[in-house]
Protein backbone atom coordinates (compact mmCIF):
# COMPACT_ATOMS: atom_id res chain seq x y z
CA UNK A 1 0.00 0.00 0.00
CA UNK A 2 2.69 2.64 0.72
CA UNK A 3 4.45 2.02 -2.40
CA UNK A 4 1.58 3.14 -4.11
CA UNK A 5 1.23 6.00 -2.63
CA UNK A 6 4.77 7.00 -1.12
CA UNK A 7 4.79 9.96 -4.20
CA UNK A 8 2.14 11.89 -2.67
CA UNK A 9 3.45 15.00 -0.72
CA UNK A 10 2.05 15.08 2.50
CA UNK A 11 0.59 18.61 1.85
CA UNK A 12 3.08 21.68 1.94
CA UNK A 13 0.67 24.92 2.68
CA UNK A 14 1.11 26.19 -0.81
CA UNK A 15 0.41 23.54 -2.21
CA UNK A 16 -2.89 23.14 -0.27
CA UNK A 17 -3.74 26.58 -1.14
CA UNK A 18 -3.51 25.72 -4.88
CA UNK A 19 -5.52 22.50 -4.68
CA UNK A 20 -8.43 25.00 -2.64
CA UNK A 21 -7.94 27.38 -6.01
CA UNK A 22 -8.32 24.16 -8.19
CA UNK A 23 -11.39 23.18 -6.93
CA UNK A 24 -12.84 26.60 -6.35
CA UNK A 25 -11.75 26.32 -10.41
CA UNK A 26 -13.67 23.38 -11.22
CA UNK A 27 -16.67 24.73 -8.69
CA UNK A 28 -17.34 27.62 -10.69
CA UNK A 29 -17.13 25.28 -14.09
CA UNK A 30 -19.92 22.66 -12.94
CA UNK A 31 -22.08 26.00 -11.83
CA UNK A 32 -21.93 27.77 -14.98
CA UNK A 33 -22.46 24.32 -17.24
CA UNK A 34 -25.95 24.06 -17.16
CA UNK A 35 -26.35 27.27 -18.83
CA UNK A 36 -24.01 26.75 -21.10
CA UNK A 37 -26.06 23.46 -22.01
CA UNK A 38 -29.52 25.23 -22.35
CA UNK A 39 -27.94 27.20 -25.25
CA UNK A 40 -26.89 24.12 -26.81
CA UNK A 41 -30.26 23.01 -26.45
CA UNK A 42 -29.17 19.79 -25.33
CA UNK A 43 -31.10 19.10 -21.75
CA UNK A 44 -29.85 15.21 -21.41
CA UNK A 45 -26.29 16.95 -21.05
CA UNK A 46 -27.57 18.08 -17.86
CA UNK A 47 -28.30 14.13 -16.51
CA UNK A 48 -24.48 13.28 -17.63
CA UNK A 49 -23.01 16.22 -15.50
CA UNK A 50 -24.98 14.58 -12.42
CA UNK A 51 -23.91 11.30 -13.23
CA UNK A 52 -20.46 13.17 -13.17
CA UNK A 53 -20.73 15.01 -9.94
CA UNK A 54 -21.78 11.89 -7.88
CA UNK A 55 -18.88 10.13 -9.48
CA UNK A 56 -16.60 13.13 -8.10
CA UNK A 57 -18.09 12.82 -4.72
CA UNK A 58 -17.35 8.92 -4.49
CA UNK A 59 -13.52 9.72 -5.85
CA UNK A 60 -13.19 12.59 -3.07
CA UNK A 61 -14.58 10.15 -0.69
CA UNK A 62 -12.76 7.37 -1.70
CA UNK A 63 -9.27 9.80 -2.07
CA UNK A 64 -9.22 10.52 1.62
CA UNK A 65 -8.80 6.92 2.89
CA UNK A 66 -6.21 6.14 -0.56
CA UNK A 67 -4.46 9.07 -0.65
CA UNK A 68 -4.24 10.10 3.30
CA UNK A 69 -4.50 6.92 4.72
CA UNK A 70 -2.90 4.38 2.33
CA UNK A 71 -5.72 2.44 2.19
CA UNK A 72 -6.69 0.56 -0.96
CA UNK A 73 -10.25 0.01 -0.93
CA UNK A 74 -11.21 -2.29 -4.01
CA UNK A 75 -14.86 -2.06 -2.45
CA UNK A 76 -15.56 1.14 -2.45
CA UNK A 77 -19.12 0.52 -4.72
CA UNK A 78 -20.56 -1.40 -2.14
CA UNK A 79 -20.86 1.90 -0.64
CA UNK A 80 -22.31 3.47 -3.64
CA UNK A 81 -25.03 0.36 -3.74
CA UNK A 82 -25.98 1.23 0.06
CA UNK A 83 -26.91 4.89 -1.32
CA UNK A 84 -28.81 3.69 -4.14
CA UNK A 85 -30.84 0.77 -2.54
CA UNK A 86 -31.48 3.33 0.52
CA UNK A 87 -33.92 5.44 -2.05
CA UNK A 88 -35.07 2.22 -3.69
CA UNK A 89 -35.98 0.79 -0.30
CA UNK A 90 -37.07 3.23 1.61
CA UNK A 91 -39.25 5.20 -1.15
CA UNK A 92 -40.93 1.67 -1.36
CA UNK A 93 -41.78 2.00 1.93
CA UNK A 94 -43.29 6.18 1.24
CA UNK A 95 -39.57 7.49 3.11
CA UNK A 96 -39.28 9.60 -0.13
CA UNK A 97 -37.46 12.03 1.74
CA UNK A 98 -33.78 12.54 0.53
CA UNK A 99 -32.19 13.71 3.64
CA UNK A 100 -33.77 10.77 5.51
CA UNK A 101 -32.80 8.88 2.71
CA UNK A 102 -29.59 10.05 2.80
CA UNK A 103 -29.36 9.66 6.78
CA UNK A 104 -30.21 5.61 6.12
CA UNK A 105 -27.69 5.16 3.63
CA UNK A 106 -25.27 6.79 5.76
CA UNK A 107 -26.52 4.64 8.75
CA UNK A 108 -25.90 0.78 6.86
CA UNK A 109 -22.88 1.66 5.30
CA UNK A 110 -21.29 3.41 9.12
CA UNK A 111 -22.00 -0.47 10.05
CA UNK A 112 -21.08 -2.16 7.30
CA UNK A 113 -17.48 -0.43 6.93
CA UNK A 114 -17.11 -0.63 10.50
CA UNK A 115 -17.28 -4.57 10.62
CA UNK A 116 -15.81 -4.92 7.42
CA UNK A 117 -13.10 -2.40 8.02
CA UNK A 118 -12.04 -3.63 11.03
CA UNK A 119 -11.42 -7.13 9.57
CA UNK A 120 -9.86 -5.43 7.04
CA UNK A 121 -7.26 -3.46 8.60
CA UNK A 122 -5.67 -6.36 10.29
CA UNK A 123 -4.22 -6.53 7.09
CA UNK A 124 -1.88 -4.60 4.75
CA UNK A 125 -0.97 -4.30 1.29
CA UNK A 126 -2.59 -6.62 -2.06
CA UNK A 127 -4.66 -8.30 1.09
CA UNK A 128 -6.20 -5.48 2.38
CA UNK A 129 -6.81 -5.10 -1.54
CA UNK A 130 -8.64 -8.36 -1.54
CA UNK A 131 -10.33 -8.29 1.57
CA UNK A 132 -12.22 -5.44 0.75
CA UNK A 133 -12.76 -6.80 -2.82
CA UNK A 134 -14.59 -10.04 -1.53
CA UNK A 135 -16.64 -7.63 1.15
CA UNK A 136 -17.53 -5.63 -1.76
CA UNK A 137 -18.60 -8.49 -4.03
CA UNK A 138 -20.76 -9.92 -0.68
CA UNK A 139 -22.64 -7.13 -0.65
CA UNK A 140 -23.04 -7.43 -4.51
CA UNK A 141 -24.76 -11.04 -4.01
CA UNK A 142 -26.90 -10.38 -1.56
CA UNK A 143 -28.88 -7.41 -3.34
CA UNK A 144 -28.59 -9.54 -6.42
CA UNK A 145 -30.51 -12.03 -4.71
CA UNK A 146 -32.89 -9.49 -3.20
CA UNK A 147 -36.25 -10.31 -5.40
CA UNK A 148 -38.14 -8.21 -4.03
CA UNK A 149 -36.12 -5.40 -5.73
CA UNK A 150 -35.60 -6.80 -8.41
CA UNK A 151 -32.49 -8.97 -7.82
CA UNK A 152 -30.15 -8.88 -10.96
CA UNK A 153 -32.70 -6.84 -13.32
CA UNK A 154 -32.41 -3.48 -10.71
CA UNK A 155 -35.75 -1.70 -9.37
CA UNK A 156 -36.94 1.54 -11.72
CA UNK A 157 -38.16 4.03 -9.41
CA UNK A 158 -41.39 5.81 -9.72
CA UNK A 159 -40.05 9.46 -8.54
CA UNK A 160 -37.40 10.77 -7.39
CA UNK A 161 -36.42 11.80 -4.04
CA UNK A 162 -38.30 14.87 -2.12
CA UNK A 163 -36.40 18.15 -0.78
CA UNK A 164 -38.58 19.56 2.47
CA UNK A 165 -41.59 17.55 1.19
CA UNK A 166 -40.90 19.27 -2.68
CA UNK A 167 -40.63 17.19 -5.39
CA UNK A 168 -38.33 20.12 -6.91
CA UNK A 169 -35.33 17.13 -7.46
CA UNK A 170 -37.82 16.00 -10.37
CA UNK A 171 -36.02 18.86 -12.58
CA UNK A 172 -32.96 17.92 -13.57
CA UNK A 173 -31.31 21.59 -13.09
CA UNK A 174 -32.25 21.09 -9.57
CA UNK A 175 -30.62 17.37 -8.78
CA UNK A 176 -27.60 19.31 -10.24
CA UNK A 177 -27.46 22.07 -8.42
CA UNK A 178 -27.97 19.73 -5.67
CA UNK A 179 -25.21 17.22 -6.46
CA UNK A 180 -22.80 20.02 -6.78
CA UNK A 181 -24.18 21.13 -3.22
CA UNK A 182 -23.16 18.14 -1.67
CA UNK A 183 -19.92 17.71 -3.90
CA UNK A 184 -18.67 21.27 -2.35
CA UNK A 185 -19.84 20.25 0.76
CA UNK A 186 -17.84 16.92 1.43
CA UNK A 187 -15.03 19.02 -0.01
CA UNK A 188 -14.88 21.28 2.40
CA UNK A 189 -15.17 18.56 5.08
CA UNK A 190 -12.40 16.60 3.68
CA UNK A 191 -10.22 19.78 2.93
CA UNK A 192 -10.68 20.35 6.63
CA UNK A 193 -10.41 16.70 7.80
CA UNK A 194 -6.87 16.83 6.13
CA UNK A 195 -5.70 19.91 7.68
CA UNK A 196 -6.61 18.76 11.24
CA UNK A 197 -4.87 16.87 14.55
CA UNK A 198 -7.13 13.63 12.96
CA UNK A 199 -5.84 14.14 9.28
CA UNK A 200 -2.40 14.58 10.22
CA UNK A 201 -2.23 11.29 12.63
CA UNK A 202 -3.88 9.33 9.16
CA UNK A 203 -1.16 11.23 7.00
CA UNK A 204 1.34 10.23 9.52
CA UNK A 205 0.43 6.48 9.32
CA UNK A 206 0.81 6.76 5.92
CA UNK A 207 4.60 8.00 6.13
CA UNK A 208 5.76 5.56 9.00
CA UNK A 209 3.12 3.65 10.87
CA UNK A 210 6.02 2.35 12.92
CA UNK A 211 7.00 6.10 13.69
CA UNK A 212 3.08 6.85 14.89
CA UNK A 213 3.74 3.87 17.70
CA UNK A 214 6.39 4.94 18.88
CA UNK A 215 4.95 7.77 19.62
CA UNK A 216 1.86 6.79 20.75
CA UNK A 217 -0.44 6.33 18.37
CA UNK A 218 -1.64 3.09 17.31
CA UNK A 219 -2.78 3.35 13.63
CA UNK A 220 -6.16 1.07 13.89
CA UNK A 221 -8.32 3.12 15.46
CA UNK A 222 -7.51 6.15 13.04
CA UNK A 223 -7.87 3.96 10.11
CA UNK A 224 -11.46 3.15 10.61
CA UNK A 225 -12.39 5.98 11.47
CA UNK A 226 -11.44 7.30 8.28
CA UNK A 227 -12.68 3.76 6.84
CA UNK A 228 -16.14 4.72 8.19
CA UNK A 229 -16.17 8.38 6.54
CA UNK A 230 -15.32 7.89 3.46
CA UNK A 231 -17.50 4.96 3.42
CA UNK A 232 -20.91 7.13 4.77
CA UNK A 233 -19.46 9.64 2.33
CA UNK A 234 -19.34 7.35 -0.63
CA UNK A 235 -22.86 6.02 0.25
CA UNK A 236 -23.95 9.86 -0.40
CA UNK A 237 -22.94 9.70 -3.87
CA UNK A 238 -24.74 6.68 -4.40
CA UNK A 239 -28.18 8.65 -3.14
CA UNK A 240 -27.62 10.89 -5.90
CA UNK A 241 -26.79 8.40 -8.36
CA UNK A 242 -30.06 6.47 -8.14
CA UNK A 243 -32.36 9.72 -8.68
CA UNK A 244 -29.63 10.61 -11.71
CA UNK A 245 -30.86 7.10 -13.30
CA UNK A 246 -34.20 6.90 -11.53
CA UNK A 247 -32.73 3.33 -11.18
CA UNK A 248 -30.91 0.96 -8.60
CA UNK A 249 -29.31 -1.87 -9.58
CA UNK A 250 -26.81 -4.25 -8.30
CA UNK A 251 -24.75 -2.81 -11.40
CA UNK A 252 -23.79 -0.26 -9.30
CA UNK A 253 -21.91 -1.96 -6.87
CA UNK A 254 -20.03 -4.45 -8.73
CA UNK A 255 -16.22 -4.76 -8.52
CA UNK A 256 -15.65 -3.40 -12.04
CA UNK A 257 -16.97 -0.06 -10.26
CA UNK A 258 -14.82 -0.38 -7.48
CA UNK A 259 -11.94 -0.30 -9.94
CA UNK A 260 -13.05 2.43 -12.06
CA UNK A 261 -13.74 4.92 -8.69
CA UNK A 262 -10.08 3.70 -7.88
CA UNK A 263 -8.65 4.80 -11.31
CA UNK A 264 -10.23 8.41 -11.01
CA UNK A 265 -8.49 8.44 -8.10
CA UNK A 266 -5.23 7.63 -9.66
CA UNK A 267 -5.97 9.61 -12.45
CA UNK A 268 -6.35 12.92 -10.84
CA UNK A 269 -3.55 12.52 -8.83
CA UNK A 270 -3.82 10.63 -5.23
CA UNK A 271 -3.51 12.63 -1.99
CA UNK A 272 -5.04 15.74 -3.59
CA UNK A 273 -8.92 15.98 -2.80
CA UNK A 274 -9.35 18.55 -5.92
CA UNK A 275 -7.27 15.79 -8.09
CA UNK A 276 -10.29 12.70 -7.39
CA UNK A 277 -12.68 15.62 -8.41
CA UNK A 278 -11.06 16.19 -11.80
CA UNK A 279 -9.97 12.75 -12.20
CA UNK A 280 -13.56 11.58 -12.21
CA UNK A 281 -14.61 14.53 -14.96
CA UNK A 282 -11.34 13.08 -16.92
CA UNK A 283 -12.46 9.55 -16.52
CA UNK A 284 -15.90 10.08 -17.10
CA UNK A 285 -15.70 12.53 -20.09
CA UNK A 286 -13.25 10.03 -21.46
CA UNK A 287 -15.51 7.44 -21.47
CA UNK A 288 -18.42 9.41 -23.07
CA UNK A 289 -16.54 10.96 -26.10
CA UNK A 290 -14.52 7.77 -26.39
CA UNK A 291 -17.68 5.99 -26.44
CA UNK A 292 -19.03 8.28 -29.30
CA UNK A 293 -16.46 7.48 -31.52
CA UNK A 294 -15.93 3.83 -31.43
CA UNK A 295 -16.95 0.85 -29.59
CA UNK A 296 -13.81 -0.34 -28.15
CA UNK A 297 -13.42 2.80 -26.46
CA UNK A 298 -11.73 0.65 -23.48
CA UNK A 299 -9.16 -0.49 -25.14
CA UNK A 300 -8.05 3.74 -25.90
CA UNK A 301 -8.88 4.19 -22.09
CA UNK A 302 -6.57 1.85 -21.40
CA UNK A 303 -4.22 3.27 -23.55
CA UNK A 304 -4.20 6.62 -22.16
CA UNK A 305 -4.14 5.47 -18.41
CA UNK A 306 -0.78 3.62 -19.06
CA UNK A 307 0.49 6.92 -20.81
CA UNK A 308 -0.93 9.05 -18.24
CA UNK A 309 0.64 6.94 -14.75
CA UNK A 310 3.94 6.74 -17.09
CA UNK A 311 4.48 10.47 -17.41
CA UNK A 312 2.94 11.77 -14.96
CA UNK A 313 2.65 9.73 -11.75
CA UNK A 314 0.93 12.24 -9.83
CA UNK A 315 -1.82 12.30 -12.34
CA UNK A 316 -3.68 15.32 -13.80
CA UNK A 317 -2.67 17.16 -10.56
CA UNK A 318 1.01 16.32 -11.31
CA UNK A 319 0.70 18.13 -15.28
CA UNK A 320 -1.47 21.03 -13.81
CA UNK A 321 1.59 21.68 -11.18
CA UNK A 322 4.22 20.78 -13.76
CA UNK A 323 2.67 23.37 -16.46
CA UNK A 324 1.96 26.15 -13.68
CA UNK A 325 5.65 25.76 -12.51
CA UNK A 326 6.66 26.45 -15.80
CA UNK A 327 4.62 29.18 -16.77
CA UNK A 328 6.10 31.05 -13.77
CA UNK B 1 11.55 10.22 35.92
CA UNK B 2 10.55 6.55 37.08
CA UNK B 3 12.71 2.96 37.84
CA UNK B 4 12.95 0.04 34.96
CA UNK B 5 12.90 -3.23 36.34
CA UNK B 6 13.46 -5.80 33.72
CA UNK B 7 13.94 -9.48 36.02
CA UNK B 8 14.19 -12.95 33.33
CA UNK B 9 13.11 -11.38 29.59
CA UNK B 10 13.90 -13.48 27.40
CA UNK B 11 13.37 -13.76 23.12
CA UNK B 12 14.48 -16.38 20.99
CA UNK B 13 13.99 -16.06 17.08
CA UNK B 14 13.88 -19.74 16.02
CA UNK B 15 16.55 -21.26 17.95
CA UNK B 16 18.20 -18.78 18.71
CA UNK B 17 18.47 -16.74 21.92
CA UNK B 18 18.71 -13.41 21.31
CA UNK B 19 17.71 -12.41 25.09
CA UNK B 20 18.78 -14.96 27.38
CA UNK B 21 17.02 -14.23 30.71
CA UNK B 22 17.95 -10.60 31.38
CA UNK B 23 17.35 -8.97 34.52
CA UNK B 24 18.19 -5.18 35.28
CA UNK B 25 17.14 -2.64 37.19
CA UNK B 26 17.73 0.83 36.23
CA UNK B 27 16.75 3.15 39.08
CA UNK B 28 14.79 6.21 38.66
CA UNK B 29 17.48 8.97 37.21
CA UNK B 30 20.38 6.86 36.30
CA UNK B 31 21.86 6.45 32.85
CA UNK B 32 22.56 3.23 31.95
CA UNK B 33 24.15 2.54 28.44
CA UNK B 34 24.20 -0.84 27.18
CA UNK B 35 27.70 -2.31 25.79
CA UNK B 36 28.66 -5.48 23.60
CA UNK B 37 29.62 -6.71 20.50
CA UNK B 38 27.53 -6.83 17.08
CA UNK B 39 25.13 -9.02 17.27
CA UNK B 40 24.57 -9.41 21.02
CA UNK B 41 21.16 -8.44 21.04
CA UNK B 42 21.42 -5.01 22.18
CA UNK B 43 18.58 -3.48 19.54
CA UNK B 44 15.85 -6.34 20.38
CA UNK B 45 16.39 -5.88 24.04
CA UNK B 46 15.16 -2.13 23.29
CA UNK B 47 12.53 -3.44 21.16
CA UNK B 48 10.99 -5.88 23.79
CA UNK B 49 11.50 -2.94 26.30
CA UNK B 50 9.06 -0.24 24.12
CA UNK B 51 6.53 -2.98 23.01
CA UNK B 52 7.58 -3.16 19.57
CA UNK B 53 8.40 -6.64 20.18
CA UNK B 54 7.08 -9.47 22.15
CA UNK B 55 9.21 -11.33 24.84
CA UNK B 56 8.48 -15.09 25.23
CA UNK B 57 9.11 -15.07 29.04
CA UNK B 58 10.14 -12.53 31.79
CA UNK B 59 8.65 -9.22 32.88
CA UNK B 60 9.42 -5.65 32.37
CA UNK B 61 7.79 -3.01 35.14
CA UNK B 62 8.25 0.57 35.55
CA UNK B 63 7.78 1.58 38.77
CA UNK B 64 6.62 -1.54 40.09
CA UNK B 65 3.68 -1.54 37.64
CA UNK B 66 4.11 -4.41 35.55
CA UNK B 67 3.91 -3.27 31.79
CA UNK B 68 4.74 -6.63 30.08
CA UNK B 69 1.53 -7.07 28.25
CA UNK B 70 1.21 -3.75 27.12
CA UNK B 71 1.79 -2.16 23.03
CA UNK B 72 4.37 -0.01 22.20
CA UNK B 73 1.37 2.78 21.98
CA UNK B 74 0.40 2.28 25.47
CA UNK B 75 3.94 2.43 26.67
CA UNK B 76 4.77 6.00 25.10
CA UNK B 77 1.71 6.95 27.07
CA UNK B 78 2.92 5.40 30.42
CA UNK B 79 6.08 7.44 29.47
CA UNK B 80 8.83 4.80 27.81
CA UNK B 81 9.88 6.40 24.74
CA UNK B 82 12.53 5.53 22.63
CA UNK B 83 14.56 6.68 19.09
CA UNK B 84 15.70 4.31 16.77
CA UNK B 85 19.18 3.04 15.45
CA UNK B 86 17.76 3.15 11.61
CA UNK B 87 16.02 6.62 11.67
CA UNK B 88 12.24 6.64 11.57
CA UNK B 89 10.80 9.66 10.19
CA UNK B 90 7.54 10.80 8.53
CA UNK B 91 9.67 11.75 4.84
CA UNK B 92 6.85 13.82 3.71
CA UNK B 93 6.19 16.17 6.82
CA UNK B 94 8.48 18.99 7.77
CA UNK B 95 11.17 18.33 10.82
CA UNK B 96 8.40 20.67 13.24
CA UNK B 97 5.10 18.33 11.81
CA UNK B 98 7.42 15.56 12.60
CA UNK B 99 8.12 16.31 16.41
CA UNK B 100 4.38 18.85 16.55
CA UNK B 101 2.49 14.69 15.95
CA UNK B 102 4.95 13.70 19.12
CA UNK B 103 3.83 16.35 21.17
CA UNK B 104 0.13 15.66 19.81
CA UNK B 105 -0.16 12.57 21.33
CA UNK B 106 0.41 13.80 24.98
CA UNK B 107 -1.99 16.59 24.43
CA UNK B 108 -5.53 16.41 23.90
CA UNK B 109 -7.76 14.12 21.11
CA UNK B 110 -6.60 13.44 17.80
CA UNK B 111 -9.86 12.76 16.86
CA UNK B 112 -10.51 16.55 16.11
CA UNK B 113 -11.44 17.05 12.39
CA UNK B 114 -12.29 20.31 11.67
CA UNK B 115 -9.61 22.81 13.48
CA UNK B 116 -6.74 23.47 11.64
CA UNK B 117 -3.47 21.19 13.17
CA UNK B 118 -0.98 23.50 11.73
CA UNK B 119 -2.02 26.31 13.52
CA UNK B 120 -2.15 25.26 16.91
CA UNK B 121 0.23 27.56 18.68
CA UNK B 122 0.47 25.49 21.81
CA UNK B 123 2.43 22.02 19.63
CA UNK B 124 4.16 23.85 17.96
CA UNK B 125 5.57 25.62 20.84
CA UNK B 126 6.20 22.42 22.44
CA UNK B 127 7.74 20.87 19.26
CA UNK B 128 10.24 24.30 19.17
CA UNK B 129 11.32 23.50 22.17
CA UNK B 130 12.33 19.98 21.87
CA UNK B 131 13.82 21.15 18.57
CA UNK B 132 15.76 23.12 19.97
CA UNK B 133 17.47 21.20 22.84
CA UNK B 134 18.51 18.46 19.90
CA UNK B 135 20.13 21.44 18.43
CA UNK B 136 17.28 21.21 15.18
CA UNK B 137 15.37 24.42 15.53
CA UNK B 138 17.09 26.07 12.48
CA UNK B 139 15.76 23.44 10.63
CA UNK B 140 12.23 23.41 11.51
CA UNK B 141 10.93 23.89 8.26
CA UNK B 142 12.88 21.77 5.99
CA UNK B 143 11.46 18.50 4.87
CA UNK B 144 12.44 15.23 7.12
CA UNK B 145 13.26 13.48 3.53
CA UNK B 146 15.74 16.41 3.09
CA UNK B 147 17.53 16.08 6.34
CA UNK B 148 21.28 15.25 6.68
CA UNK B 149 22.24 12.05 8.31
CA UNK B 150 23.09 13.97 11.08
CA UNK B 151 20.24 16.08 11.43
CA UNK B 152 17.93 12.92 10.94
CA UNK B 153 19.62 11.33 14.38
CA UNK B 154 18.57 14.96 15.82
CA UNK B 155 14.96 15.07 14.47
CA UNK B 156 15.20 10.72 16.25
CA UNK B 157 16.10 12.29 19.29
CA UNK B 158 13.24 15.35 19.25
CA UNK B 159 10.57 12.88 18.67
CA UNK B 160 11.93 10.92 21.60
CA UNK B 161 11.70 14.18 23.94
CA UNK B 162 8.12 15.30 22.33
CA UNK B 163 6.44 12.45 24.27
CA UNK B 164 7.58 13.85 27.25
CA UNK B 165 9.67 10.75 28.42
CA UNK B 166 10.36 8.89 32.14
CA UNK B 167 12.03 6.55 30.90
CA UNK B 168 14.23 7.28 27.37
CA UNK B 169 15.68 4.32 25.52
CA UNK B 170 18.04 5.80 23.45
CA UNK B 171 19.41 3.23 20.28
CA UNK B 172 22.94 4.26 18.81
CA UNK B 173 22.10 7.95 18.95
CA UNK B 174 25.12 8.50 17.91
CA UNK B 175 25.28 5.96 15.02
CA UNK B 176 27.11 7.59 12.03
CA UNK B 177 27.51 10.93 13.58
CA UNK B 178 31.48 11.90 14.04
CA UNK B 179 33.82 14.68 15.01
CA UNK B 180 32.39 17.85 16.74
CA UNK B 181 28.48 17.04 15.60
CA UNK B 182 29.05 14.14 17.97
CA UNK B 183 30.98 16.30 20.61
CA UNK B 184 27.63 18.19 20.75
CA UNK B 185 25.12 15.52 20.44
CA UNK B 186 27.19 13.97 23.83
CA UNK B 187 26.84 17.17 25.35
CA UNK B 188 22.91 17.51 24.62
CA UNK B 189 22.64 13.93 25.93
CA UNK B 190 24.40 15.21 29.21
CA UNK B 191 22.20 17.79 30.04
CA UNK B 192 19.52 15.84 30.04
CA UNK B 193 20.44 13.89 32.58
CA UNK B 194 18.68 13.50 36.04
CA UNK B 195 15.48 14.95 33.89
CA UNK B 196 14.55 11.26 33.03
CA UNK B 197 16.00 7.71 33.45
CA UNK B 198 18.06 6.82 30.11
CA UNK B 199 18.78 3.62 28.61
CA UNK B 200 21.64 4.05 25.87
CA UNK B 201 22.61 1.62 23.27
CA UNK B 202 26.14 3.04 21.72
CA UNK B 203 29.12 1.70 20.04
CA UNK B 204 31.03 4.76 20.54
CA UNK B 205 32.82 3.60 24.44
CA UNK B 206 34.30 6.73 24.45
CA UNK B 207 31.11 8.47 24.74
CA UNK B 208 29.69 5.81 26.87
CA UNK B 209 32.02 5.92 29.13
CA UNK B 210 31.91 10.15 30.03
CA UNK B 211 28.16 9.83 30.17
CA UNK B 212 26.89 6.50 31.89
CA UNK B 213 26.10 5.95 35.57
CA UNK B 214 26.14 2.48 35.31
CA UNK B 215 27.59 0.16 32.33
CA UNK B 216 26.35 -3.33 31.22
CA UNK B 217 27.71 -5.46 28.73
CA UNK B 218 25.24 -7.92 26.70
CA UNK B 219 27.17 -10.75 25.35
CA UNK B 220 25.15 -13.28 22.98
CA UNK B 221 22.11 -11.87 25.12
CA UNK B 222 22.88 -12.17 28.35
CA UNK B 223 24.45 -9.62 31.02
CA UNK B 224 27.61 -10.80 31.77
CA UNK B 225 28.68 -7.78 33.98
CA UNK B 226 26.78 -4.63 35.10
CA UNK B 227 28.89 -1.55 37.44
CA UNK B 228 30.42 2.11 37.44
CA UNK B 229 32.44 2.72 33.95
CA UNK B 230 35.70 1.94 35.69
CA UNK B 231 34.60 -1.14 37.52
CA UNK B 232 33.49 -2.56 33.83
CA UNK B 233 36.21 -1.42 32.18
CA UNK B 234 38.21 -3.20 34.18
CA UNK B 235 36.57 -6.23 34.63
CA UNK B 236 38.54 -9.14 33.18
CA UNK B 237 35.69 -11.16 31.72
CA UNK B 238 34.33 -8.25 29.95
CA UNK B 239 38.02 -7.75 29.15
CA UNK B 240 37.98 -10.70 27.17
CA UNK B 241 35.02 -10.86 25.69
CA UNK B 242 34.50 -7.25 24.27
CA UNK B 243 36.64 -4.50 25.00
CA UNK B 244 39.99 -6.44 24.59
CA UNK B 245 38.35 -7.51 21.05
CA UNK B 246 38.26 -3.82 20.54
CA UNK B 247 41.84 -3.04 21.19
CA UNK B 248 42.87 -5.70 19.05
CA UNK B 249 40.71 -4.26 16.48
CA UNK B 250 42.19 -0.69 16.97
CA UNK B 251 45.53 -2.07 16.81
Amino acid sequence: MTDMTASAPAGRAPALAGRVKAAAILFVLFALFPPVVMLADDPFLVLIGTRILAYAIAALALDLILGYGAMVSFGHAAYLGFGTYAVAILSSYGINDIVLQMLGAVVISAVFALVTGAISLRTRGVYFIMITLAFGQMAFFFFISLSAYGGDDGYGLSQRSTLFGTQVLENDFVLFYATLAVLIGLFAICHRIVGSRFGRVLTGIRENPTRMEAIGYAPFRYQLTAFVISGCMTSLAGVLLANQAEFVSPAFMSWHRSGELIVMVVLGGIGTLAGAIGGAVAALLLEEVLGMMTEHWRLWFGLFLVLMVLFSPRGITGLVEKIGKGRS
Amino acid sequence: MSTLEISHLSKSFGALKVTDDVSLTVPSGELHAIIGPNGAGKTTLISQLSGQLRSDAGRIAMDGRDITGTTMPERVHLGLARSFQITQTLPGFTVLENVALAVQARHGSSFRFWARVASEAALNDAAMAALKEAGLDHRAEARASALSHGEHRRLELACALATEPRILLLDEPLAGVGGEDADAFVAALRAMKGRFTMMLIEHDMDAVFRLADRVSVLVYGRIIATGTPDEVRSDPAVRTAYLGEEEENAA
